[in-house]
């Protein structure tokens, strides 16, 4: 893969989740691309991958939003989401929603689309080659590597790669990092108790490292472990790795 | 239609859209079958991985298997064994001479009576290293099944011919037996269970010793 | 659908699996009874998971249990250098068998009765019991033992023996336990995996001497103790029995060869000493070649018991002359599975090798256990089958689809690469399909449907999101909520949006210059 320090431009899908939930995360993914020379790009005609869809089995939902990601990204070389989750299906399921729905120029569009869609952290370290983003984070956080992110975007260790270049950071290891969260998707209130068991270990988990900050590639994910933090009162607190590598010396953590 | 038939009938018209008849062809199998594998410390490797399974393991010459096996026995406890048709006669006197009782199966031993007896003494068919496996194929310096099985000790003696690396290498020495209709029997240490709690136990219903003679 | 209907009432929960053991034992029974009640009876997964979660001892035991053979199995795997490329070869081997079964069907056959053996064929549980109940009649015993078989617990045939005055003695330890105890397996490989040691030890003081060799009064909770009361109680049924039934790990059509895995030496007994042995085998257990085992050698074990080989394998061709049984029947079974083959996006599920490396990595699994899953094949790969088996009529079969977070963990580990979570995806297209009709879930597709459908739409979302985000200026997190959010704020704060969607910021901060 060719290595391009500057110059490129990254339209951004920024997922439905993050737009109407955590705008400070695409915030935080603007931010570091224009920090490190791209020029970012927002196709306001986005609007979501169409998993929640997908995965409670209602395909016909979803294709309209496939339909939807062709249109406002297939005119970019470089597109990046900051969702492990997202991406994933992107890269996953729509094609697999072309053939559903017999569309042979959808699944030849979607074939094009997908292969030049990254997740955040893809995109800094295979296409901009960087590890150091220039980010500076005085906090003990620990990492949480989402399922969906390593299991079905194939993140690997990319995100550890570019924690570990923040200035200040102390990053400490997860126990049973590995392991589902519980979130799932509308798994979380299809079978609520389940998911609150999982995500009540994980919790714990988090809460043994003594971490200030739980960082993940999901902000679903994070919803869901913060939501049982802060319903416990445990004071700590979740953030997305953009906003992590966001922060820079001099800016307010 | 009878049951083969319609089960066959279902069959065949779930897979309409398989088009190419030709298994092989139509899914190809990106493996190669029965690849030896370079272990320059095969017989090392055996011993530490039947050790590992908790099966008792001794390596001797030769000419020194008959001592071996009657202090096998004796140390063992073993008063009564059964011994195969066409064990090396060599050994059978050794045991003899150790003062152990022995049993023929001929005519067959009943199971109550086998059940009385301590010990078996037999030949193997293959010996797997990476594995700690040792298979039977109960040719006739083995046994029947039940001559290993229902004794509490099972003593075999395992050439360092018939020891191979890897698990697909002892396939293809026991594809010939498999063929002329033998049973196999691998064993990889005593009996043992892991149904509690998952944790391992040695010793359920086979023999709850295994000792393992290699000859070099 | 070929599938066994019970007419008995249906199970109230799952809590009974474990219940008073009491209650349901019959003077006029054999062998001891199982829990009222049918698997297909049972309420959906959701409301079973939310009983067993409230079993401490449960949990308890269930995480020790697959925390431990999780890490034996990641141990095991590691020493495999060419492990993927074993994957690989699994699928691959498994999908020629599959795409060709009717071939491999015929050839097995073929071999099988060469070798001195008799093949029946049963299209559903029901034809598949009457044929062994006819076989073990014909015997003239009023006894059999058991190998471990996910085959005849699929078909509840230790039911249809006992109806037919047959006691069926189960013989590997766990289902031992599982059979002493009234109770119901909870796992592939270890049925007794919901027990610890102690209420082994409670089981097996109180029935072993209702039916044979009694435990020790003396016994300790020791598994090794344990172990040793379950060989001398078996012992005694081992040098008696004059029939023995078995499932087959592998049937191989080349050379009419079957395969059973296992560990004790239960296996060993009930095919050897018996003279007559009846295997019910599943038609997708087949397998082209002898050599094809070099594969599945490997790849079971490991994946399965986490051990580099299993303490024992048996592989016999028919009639040996001389050597163990002398009558040798196997029944070839459908129950469903011609169902599962014609499905293309559902075929993969039969090159399951019931190994459980999937139920053991499952965080799902780990917290409920097996009983919620409502049949004898729990947890991920369960929750694919038994809908494919049994079809989406049911309560319980419509609800195990959604029994996954779709991690995607039980992919990683499965020795024949099945993609579960792609394939439980699949299912719930057809349950939604299913359920036709507006109903709750529908039509907030529907709505979300429409939002996300347009940009225009979500705009109009976003701005309700502010208003009320501007509305509550103070307030970072909701609490507790109504229903339609109970579900997620009864244990879950939920954060309040914000007063601005990135797509504002975007406008209002880069809009003018780009897009």
């Amino acid at each position: 893969m060719t290595i391009h320090t500057q110059g490129i431009t990254v339209a951004l899908f920024a997922t439905c989740i993050n737009d109407v939930m955590f705008p400070g995360t695409p915030r935080a993914v603007v931010s570091v691309l224009e920090r490190l020379g791209c020029r970012v790009e927002f196709p306001l005609d986005q609007t979501c991958c169409g998993q929640m869809f997908t995965n409670t089995g209602y395909f016909d939902a979803a294709l309209p939003d496939v339909r939807n990601y062709v249109k406002a990204f297939s005119r970019y070389d470089y597109i990046v989401g900051p969702s492990g989750s997202c991406i994933g299906a992107v890269r996953h399921q729509h094609p697999m929603l072309a053939d559903y729905a017999k569309d042979a120029k959808l699944a030849e569009a979607v074939d094009e689309v997908v292969a030049k869609t990254y997740d955040f952290t893809e995109l800094l370290v295979d296409v901009l080659g960087v590890t150091d983003v220039g980010a500076y984070f005085p906090h003990r956080v620990t990492y949480h590597p989402t399922c969906h992110s390593v299991r079905v975007a194939k993140v690997g260790d990319r995100p550890y790669q570019l924690l570990s270049k923040v200035k200040g950071i102390d990053l400490v290891p997860l126990e049973a990092a590995d392991q589902c969260c519980g979130f799932g998707g509308t798994f979380s209130v299809k079978n609520p108790d389940v998911s609150v068991a999982m995500g009540a270990d994980k919790a714990r988990h988090v809460l043994d490292t003594g971490a200030e900050y739980l960082v993940a590639g999901d902000n679903a994910c994070l919803m869901h472990i913060g939501g049982l933090l802060h319903r416990e009162n445990s004071g700590v607190k979740t953030i997305h790795l953009a906003e992590v590598l966001a922060h820079t010396e001099g800016a307010a953590a | 239609m009878n049951a083969r038939e319609e089960i066959l009938a279902r069959v065949r018209s779930a897979l309409v859209d398989v088009t190419q008849p030709d298994p092989v062809l139509d899914v190809p199998i990106d493996w190669e079958y029965g690849r030896p594998v370079a272990m320059p410390d095969v017989l090392d490797r055996f011993v530490e991985m039947c050790e590992d399974y908790k099966a008792t393991v001794v390596r001797c010459g030769s000419a020194e298997v008959p001592g071996r096996v009657a202090v096998l026995l004796t140390g063992a406890g073993v008063r009564s064994v059964v011994l195969p048709a066409r064990l090396e006669p060599s050994w059978r006197q050794a045991v003899e001479a150790a003062g152990v009782a022995i049993h023929d199966d001929e005519p067959p031993l009943s199971r109550t009576e086998l059940d009385a007896i301590d010990g078996v003494v037999t030949a193997a068919a293959v010996g797997i290293a990476e594995t700690g496996t040792i298979v039977l194929d109960h040719a006739s310096d083995q046994g029947r099944r039940a001559l290993t099985l229902v004794p509490d000790t099972h003593l075999v003696v395992v050439r360092s011919d018939q020891v191979v690396p890897s698990v697909p290498e002892a396939v293809v020495r026991l594809s010939g037996a498999v063929a002329e209709g033998a049973a196999l029997t691998w064993i990889s240490g005593p009996s043992a269970t892991s149904d509690i709690e998952l944790s391992r136990v040695e010793g359920v219903h086979g023999p709850r010793n295994l000792l393992v003679l290699l000859v070099e | 659908m070929s599938t066994p209907r019970s007419s008995s009432p249906p199970l109230r929960s799952p809590e009974q699996l474990h219940g008073d053991p009491a209650v349901s034992t019959d003077a006029a029974r054999r062998t001891p009874a199982p829990p009222a009640g049918t698997y297909l009876g049972m309420p959906r997964f959701q409301k079973n998971a939310r009983e067993q979660l409230a079993n401490e001892q449960l949990r308890k035991n269930l995480r020790h249990a697959t925390g431990t053979i999780r890490a034996k199995r990641a141990d095991r795997v590691a020493e495999v250098p060419e492990w993927e490329e074993l994957r690989l070869a699994g699928e691959a081997i498994k999908n020629r068998t599959l795409r060709h079964l009717d071939t491999y069907l015929v050839q097995l056959e073929e071999s099988l009765t060469r070798a001195g053996a008799t093949v029946h064929w049963a299209r559903d549980a029901a034809e598949a019991n009457r044929i062994v109940v006819d076989l073990v009649k014909a015997k003239g015993v009023d006894e059999v033992v058991k190998v471990k078989s996910m085959a005849t617990q699929e078909i509840e045939l230790n039911e249809a023996l006992e109806e037919a005055g047959v006691a069926a003695w189960e013989t590997d330890l766990a289902e031992l336990i599982v059979q002493l105890g009234h109770d119901r397996p909870s796992h592939i490989l270890v049925p007794a995996i919901h027990r610890n040691r102690s209420e082994v030890r409670e089981i097996f003081l109180r029935e072993m001497k209702q039916y044979g060799t009694p435990a020790p009064e003396d016994i300790t909770d020791d598994p090794a103790e344990l172990a040793g009361a379950a060989r001398r109680h078996l012992r005694e049924k081992f040098l008696r029995a004059k029939v023995a039934i078995s499932g087959a790990n592998f049937a191989v059509a080349e050379t009419g060869t079957l395969v059973v895995v296992e560990s004790e030496g239960n296996g060993r007994m009930c095919l050897t000493l018996p003279e007559t042995l009846i295997s019910v085998v599943g038609i997708e257990k087949v397998l082209p070649t002898f050599a094809d085992l070099e594969v599945f050698m490997q790849l079971l074990p490991r994946s399965s018991t986490g051990e580099r080989m299993n303490p024992y394998t048996s592989m016999w061709t028919g009639v040996t002359p001389g050597d163990g049984p002398q009558e040798v029947h196997v029944v070839l079974v459908d129950n469903g599975r011609t169902n599962a083959l014609a499905d293309p996006d559902g075929r993969a599920a039969l090159r399951c090798i019931r190994c459980s490396a999937c139920l053991n990595i499952c965080p799902v699994y780990e917290r409920v256990g097996g009983h919620a899953y409502g049949s004898v094949y729990p947890g991920p790969i369960g929750a694919v089958l038994n809908p494919q088996l049994r079809g989406i009529e049911h309560e319980i079969d419509q609800s195990l689809p959604y029994a996954s977070s779709l991690c995607g963990a039980c992919f990683e580990v499965c020795p024949v690469r099945i993609p579960i979570p792609d394939m439980l995806v699949h299912l719930r297209k057809q349950v939604a399909d299913h359920k036709r009709g507006p109903h709750v879930e529908s039509t907030a597709i529907a709505l979300a449907g429409w939002v996300l459908s347009d940009h225009k739409h979500l705009e109009l979302a976003e701005r309700a999101a502010a208003l009320a985000a501007r509305a509550l200026p103070h307030t970072t997190h909701l609490g507790p909520l109504p229903w339609p959010a109970s579900p997620w704020t009864r244990a879950r704060d939920l954060p309040m949006p914000p007063q601005e969607s990135f797509r504002e910021w975007w406008r209002k901060n880069r809009g003018e210059e780009r897009r």
